[in-house]
């Protein structure tokens, strides 16, 4: 009799054990297709309670009037910002400054006194951020529409953003002839600890000439589509950080019964697909060719600048800050992008590109 | 015989002297080792371990299995630069990986696949030497090879996923690796790149002679199980001499569902529903890429998949409509 008990007490401890790593019900469900589709996005309302906080945003300043000279007549080496007012300049660089570098203050891009000096490396990069800032407001609205990105977007408050990324130099394996990895099996952050490809960001999103991420092929039978298995798990890896990066499943974009087809999408799909194609122009126009500028401790183990992915502005939720507008505020963070924007490895990256 | 009525085992049967086995009638070989009980094993089987036989087929399978295990486990060990603790943390992760599909059905160099093909030929010998094992020691015993006809199922889906398929494919890397969650991860990626497999009709049979095998297992077991206080388990001679228990399980499966197996039946119905699982398995793997390309557009095709109303109509492929950039 006590053996049987120990038997059902061990079981019942088991069971708990298993459970532990569960998260308590009950959690909201928000439909997003047709019933029976299981087109279901999950939310836990305690987890979204808790981190509420982390996608707040902070209250604009008070716009000033307008009028007055341009701050590129004002003050000297204004390349960027140079079309707004002195008033709305300062503005603009003082609510920048308590996005990016709010304990460091002004004197983290501007060394010791003379505004105009591009001496510090944070003051070249700050500007070429200007740049891309502009450049993705005016000509990636199919992605980011009309509520656009600040740099409070990405950095909240650090000086670098959280989440960035490098290539990925793989796990230490042993010398000689075995112990590939084949570039996956390793535990990895970036793909949902799945055991696919470790780092999807350099295939799919590090410049425009990246890998193709489509591999079903539009006919019922084999009329030369050769995309492997291994490609397919390349673009599994890709979708699993897109997951993890806006806090949503499979089927915020697809019908899961059939992965490829756009007739069975919803529109997220399309707002995604022309989220991959920025983050590549970002990468290899901006991001990607400011490596030379930057000091080695700013680059990753393989020498790399570092460079963005969903995650570096959603961090973690299906729109940025929820969503929330703070572009029209700073309504110059969507200007021209100034002289030289487009051009990859322009103002102060003289090592030229990758 | 109250013992019966429980859902472990309680009957533990330990004479004087094990049972040493029939004669065997010719060979080399004999059965080795002083026999033993082991109470433990007692509660899931016999108690009885020994003696062994091994044999010529036995001993080739033993050393080609135990190299497979050994290119695996090693490579997996060099993965984490053979660090002991990394290799026990990771090794739900760690994989022998299919060469790229760009070698094609060549050989490539060992740490591009290589060792994956060699560990994979050593694993497909050492199964194919133990089936043949499985055959020859049924028919010494003078048994019926039921068993090795099974297990020759299982063997058929074995090869379908590591060979067939992939020299129909011209493609070594159209394979599993060996791992705990990449195979995992490669079955999902299988399903993704050809379109859906819940949609290969051959996965649908599978599946419903998976599941219809443990439902059948499970329904037999319990009858059984219910019946032995009425000498239930003398299952073979009651096949032709209906005792009570025979009469009872029978009526009460009519009682229940209206129709009942027989007691030589029931054992047909579960090894075809466990044999047929693989079988049809292997079949719509073998179709895949193959034959059939994107699944959900076959069945669409053929009437199968019901198109559901657009909750989002106007969606379309940016990159077919120009796309932005």
């Amino acid at each position: 009799m006590s053996q049987s008990r120990a038997v059902v007490g061990t079981l019942v401890l088991l069971a708990v054990a298993l459970l532990a790593g569960c998260e308590r019900p009950p959690v909201d469900t928000v439909q997003r297709g047709y019933r029976g589709t299981g087109m279901l996005q999950v939310y836990n309302p305690r987890t979204v309670a808790a981190t509420a906080e982390e996608h707040a945003v902070p209250e604009p300043i008070p716009a000033v009037e307008a009028g007055g000279p341009p701050a590129g007549t004002v003050y000297q080496n204004v390349q960027v910002l140079n079309d707004l007012s002195v008033a709305e300049f300062t503005r603009t660089t003082v609510a920048i400054t308590s996005w990016v570098a709010p304990k460091e203050g002004c004197t983290y891009c501007h060394a010791g006194g003379n505004f105009a000096s591009d001496d510090l490396y944070t003051k070249v990069v700050a500007r070429r951020m200007f740049q891309m800032t502009r450049h993705l407001n005016s000509e990636w609205k199919a992605h980011v529409a009309d509520t656009g990105v600040t740099c409070f977007t990405c950095h909240r408050g650090q000086p670098v953003p959280a989440r960035i990324w490098f290539v990925d130099q793989g796990p230490k394996t042993a010398l000689g002839p075995a112990g590939d990895r084949a570039e996956q099996n390793a535990p990895a952050a970036a793909v949902g600890y799945s055991s696919l490809p470790y780092d999807p960001f350099t295939a799919y999103l590090r410049d425009k000439a990246a890998r193709e991420i489509r591999v079903a092929g539009p006919a019922a039978l084999p009329e030369g589509n050769r995309h492997s298995i291994k490609e397919t798990e390349g673009t599994y890896a890709l979708m699993m950080h897109m997951s993890d990066a806006l806090g949503v499943n499979c089927t915020y974009c697809h019908n899961s019964r059939a992965f490829y087809d756009w007739e069975q999408s919803t529109p997220q799909r399309e707002k995604a697909w022309h989220g991959i194609r920025m983050v590549r122009d970002l990468n290899e126009t901006f991001l990607d060719p400011l490596g030379p500028t930057y000091p080695p401790h700013r680059l990753g183990a393989g020498g790399d600048a570092p460079k963005a992915n969903c995650s570096t502005c959603h961090q973690g939720v299906y729109k940025p800050l929820y969503g929330r507008a703070m572009l029209p505020d700073y309504p110059s963070l969507a200007g021209v992008p100034g002289p030289g924007a487009e051009a990859p490895a322009a103002a102060g990256a003289p090592g030229g590109s990758r | 015989m109250a013992e019966y009525q429980n859902i472990f085992t309680r009957v533990q049967v330990r004479p004087d002297h094990p049972h040493m086995g029939v004669p065997l009638e010719r060979g080399v070989w004999t059965r080795e080792g002083k026999p033993f009980f082991v109470y433990w094993l007692g509660w899931f089987g016999n108690a009885q371990i020994g003696p062994i036989y091994l044999g010529w087929l036995g001993l080739a399978s033993i050393i080609c299995g135990f190299i497979a295990i050994e290119i695996i486990g090693l490579n997996m060990w060099a993965s984490v630069n053979w660090d002991l603790k990394e290799f026990i943390r990771q090794l739900p992760w760690l994989a022998l990986e299919p060469p790229s599909p760009s070698y094609g059905l060549s050989l490539p160099p060992l740490n591009e696949g290589g060792w994956w093909v060699m560990a994979g030929f050593f694993l497909t010998a050492s199964i194919l030497l133990w089936w043949l094992r499985m055959y020859r020691r049924a028919r010494a015993l003078g048994m019926g090879t039921h068993v090795a006809w099974a297990f020759a199922a299982a063997i058929w889906l074995y090869l379908v996923l590591g060979l067939f398929r992939p020299v129909l494919m011209g493609s070594w890397g159209e394979a599993v690796p060996f791992g705990i969650f990449p195979h995992l991860d490669w079955t999902a990626a299988f399903s993704l790149r050809y379109g859906n497999l819940f949609y290969n009709p051959f996965h649908m049979l599978s599946i419903a002679f998976l599941y219809g095998a443990t439902l059948l297992f499970a329904m037999h077991g319990a009858t059984i199980l219910a019946v032995t206080r009425l000498g239930g388990e003398r299952e073979i001679e009651q096949i032709t001499d209906r005792g009570t228990a025979s009469e009872r399980a029978a009526l009460f499966w009519r009682w229940t569902m209206g129709f009942n197996a027989t007691m030589e039946s029931i054992h047909r119905w579960a090894w075809w529903f466990a044999v047929l699982s693989p079988l049809t398995g292997g079949i719509g793997i073998l179709l895949t890429g193959t034959a059939v390309d994107n699944w959900y557009l076959w069945s669409v095709k053929h009437g199968v998949a019901p198109p559901y109303p657009q909750i989002f109509p106007g969606v379309v492929d940016p990159a077919a409509t120009g796309g932005m950039q």
